[in-house]
C-alpha cells in the first residue's frame, strides 16, 4: 500500500509517523511518502492532506496541479483524508474568510465549512471525543474549523457541543481536529477503507 | 452527545506545540501595517508578525524598542485570516499578558526588542498562548523549551539582511544535537547541570552580598535548581531519542532572498521567518511570493532560479556589525 501525505506545508511529518504506526498495528506492508510536486498522488492508494494554513496549502496545490490529481484519485474511489486545513480544502463551500482570501477548494466533500470557528489560538483546546465506528479518541483542536451544513450523502462521524467536527462521504474523510498529534485510531480506520477496496 | 466542560483543556503543551507544528514548511513575515499584512497573506505566508518597525529600522532609530501599539496589532488581526504573532521584550511578562489579552496567536519573546530582564526569560508555561523564542545554541534552545517555548528560531542577526549568523546558529544547534544523540545518560545529566547554571545568576549575586546560603533555595519562579536540572535533563533525553529538538525550529535573523530561505530549509529549518527582507526590497509583492515558493521547493534549484529572476533590489543589508551592535547576545 502506498500512502502519500501532501507535503507542501503543515504538520506533514506527524501524519507520516502516525500512518507508519497505524500500518504496523494493522500488519499492512507499504510506504508512506511526502509529496510536494505533481506526479506522486496519482500513484497512491491513500492520500492525506495535513493540517496547516489552508490559504497557503490551497495556493501551493493548485499552482502545481496536485489539486487535479487529488480530484481524479478521489473519483477512482481511493480514500482521502483531510485534517483541519485539509478538511477545509476538501470541502465544497467555505465561509466569508475563504471567499475573502479567494482560497480555492477541491469540492470533494459536500459540506460548508467555517474557518477558525472556535476563535483564535488561545481558544484552541484538547478534549475526548466519541467517533462513530472509531470510538473514543483524544482530539486536538487548533484554530479549528467546523462543518456547518452537510449534503445528503455525507455521514456525520463526530460532533462536539452540537458542532459537526468529523464527516465521511464514501471514500472521503474530513476532520476539524488533529488525530495525527495523539493517536493512530483514525489513521487505522482510513487504512482499513483502502484495505477493503 | 454530552460533553463535560471540565475535560476541555486549553493551552496544554500539545495544543501549544501543535499550533507551532501547523506552521511548518511555511514563511512567517514581519509586517507593520494592514496593507503589508494583506500582501503577506496573499503571497501565501502562514502567519504574520505584527510590528511597529521592522528590525532594520529598529537598528537605525535606536532607543528602547518595546511591544507594538495594541491598536495596531488589532488592526492587523482584523485584516487577515492567518495567525498573527507579536513581539514582547525578553522577560517582560506584563507585555506578554497584554498580547495574550488582545488574542495574538503566538508571542515572540524577542531579542530584537530591548530586553526588560537581564536575568530571566518569561516563564511561558503559565500562559495559554504559545511562545517562540530565539536561540544561538543548544543551551539557549533547551532553556527556552524548559520555560515553555513551543517554537524555537535561530536568532541570526535581525535587520542585517545577512544570513551568516542564522547559518551559524543552525549549524551549532544541529551539531550539538548530534553530540547529544551519542552521549550517555550520566554525561547528559552533567550537561543539564551546566545548561541550568544560567538560572543561578541572581542567587549568586545575593549570596555574595549576604554571605548566606540556605537549603532548597527557590532560584526561578517556584523552582529549586535541582528541579530545573531535572527538567532540562528530561528535554535532553527527548532530544537524544528524537534526534531533533522536541519543538519546531525555524530560521530567522538575516534571511533576505529566496536562496537564503532555501539554504536554511536545507540546513534543517522547519520554516522561515523573514523580517526586514520583504518590505525593505523594491518589489515586496513579488519578493514575498518568491520566498514562499523557495521554501516549498527548497530542494529544487530550477524553481528557485525561476522565482529569483528580476526580483528587483533585495534589502541592502549590513556586512559587518560590531560586538556592541549585536542583538543576538541579548537574553541567553
Amino acid at each position: 500500500m502506498k500512502v502519500s501525505v501532501v507535503g507542501v506545508q503543515g504538520d506533514v511529518e506527524e501524519h507520516v509517523i502516525i500512518t507508519k504506526k497505524a500500518m504496523q498495528n494493522l500488519g499492512i506492508k507499504g510506504d508512506v511518502i511526502i509529496t510536494r510536486k505533481f506526479g506522486a498522488v496519482s500513484k497512491s492508494d491513500v492520500v492525506i492532506i495535513p493540517g496547516g494554513e489552508s490559504t497557503t496549502i490551497s495556493k501551493l496545490i493548485f499552482a502545481d496541479s496536485i489539486a487535479e490529481e487529488i480530484i481524479q484519485l478521489a473519483e477512482s474511489g481511493k480514500p482521502i483524508m483531510g485534517t483541519c486545513a485539509g478538511l477545509i480544502i476538501l470541502s465544497r463551500f467555505g465561509d466569508e474568510q475563504v471567499e475573502k482570501t479567494r482560497t480555492k477548494l477541491l469540492g470533494l466533500l459536500d459540506v460548508k465549512v467555517r474557518r477558525n470557528a472556535f476563535g483564535r489560538q488561545k481558544e484552541s483546546f484538547q478534549t475526548k471525543l466519541q467517533m462513530k465506528r472509531i470510538g473514543e479518541i483524544d482530539a486536538i483542536f487548533i484554530r479549528a474549523p467546523v462543518i456547518e451544513d452537510v449534503g445528503e450523502k455525507v455521514e456525520i462521524l463526530a460532533k462536539f457541543e452540537d458542532k459537526i467536527v468529523a464527516v465521511q462521504q464514501d471514500n472521503i474523510l474530513g476532520l476539524a481536529f488533529h488525530p495525527e498529534l495523539v493517536s493512530t485510531k483514525v489513521h487505522e480506520y482510513l487504512l482499513s477503507l483502502a484495505h477493503n477496496l | 452527545m454530552k460533553v463535560e466542560i471540565e475535560k476541555l483543556r486549553f493551552g496544554t503543551e500539545l495544543v501549544k506545540r501543535g499550533f507551532a507544528k501547523m506552521q511548518k514548511g511555511g514563511v512567517i513575515m514581519d509586517v507593520t501595517n494592514v496593507e503589508q499584512a494583506i500582501i503577506a497573506e496573499e503571497a501565501g505566508a502562514v502567519a504574520v508578525m505584527a510590528l511597529h518597525k521592522v528590525p532594520a529600522d529598529i537598528r537605525i532609530s535606536g532607543g528602547v524598542a518595546r511591544m507594538a501599539d495594541p491598536k495596531k496589532i488589532e488592526e492587523i488581526m482584523d485584516a487577515v485570516t492567518i495567525p498573527v504573532m507579536a513581539k514582547c521584550r525578553i522577560g517582560h511578562f506584563a507585555e506578554a499578558r497584554v498580547l495574550e489579552a488582545i488574542g495574538v496567536d503566538m508571542i515572540d519573546e524577542s531579542e530584537v526588542l530591548t530586553p526588560a530582564d537581564n536575568f530571566f526569560h518569561i516563564y511561558k508555561k503559565k500562559f495559554v498562548v504559545p511562545f517562540v523564542c530565539g536561540a544561538r545554541n543548544l543551551s539557549e534552545a533547551v532553556r527556552r523549551i524548559w520555560e515553555g517555548a513551543a517554537m524555537i528560531r535561530t536568532k541570526g542577526e535581525a535587520g542585517t539582511g545577512n544570513v551568516v549568523e542564522a547559518v551559524k546558529h543552525m549549524r551549532l544547534i544541529n551539531h550539538a544535537i548530534s553530540i547529544v544523540q551519542r552521549t550517555n545518560e550520566e554525561k547528559l545529566y552533567s550537561l543539564a547541570e551546566k545548561f541550568a547554571s544560567r538560572y543561578l545568576e541572581v542567587s549568586k549575586i545575593v549570596t555574595e552580598e549576604t554571605g548566606i546560603r540556605i537549603e532548597e533555595e527557590i532560584v526561578y519562579e517556584h523552582f529549586t535548581i535541582e528541579e530545573i536540572v531535572e527538567g532540562i535533563y528530561e528535554i535532553l533525553l527527548d532530544i537524544k531519542k528524537l534526534n531533533r529538538l522536541p519543538v519546531v525550529n525555524f530560521a530567522a535573523g538575516g534571511v533576505a532572498t529566496p536562496a537564503d530561505a532555501a539554504m536554511m530549509m536545507q540546513l534543517g529549518a522547519d520554516g522561515v521567518f523573514v523580517g526586514s527582507g520583504i518590505f525593505k526590497s523594491s518589489n515586496p509583492t513579488k519578493f514575498a511570493k518568491a520566498i514562499v515558493e523557495a521554501v516549498q521547493h527548497y530542494d529544487e534549484p530550477d524553481i528557485i532560479a525561476e522565482v529569483s529572476k528580476e526580483l528587483g533590489e533585495p534589502m541592502k543589508g549590513i556586512e559587518k556589525f560590531s560586538e556592541t551592535e549585536l542583538l543576538q547576545t541579548r537574553g541567553t
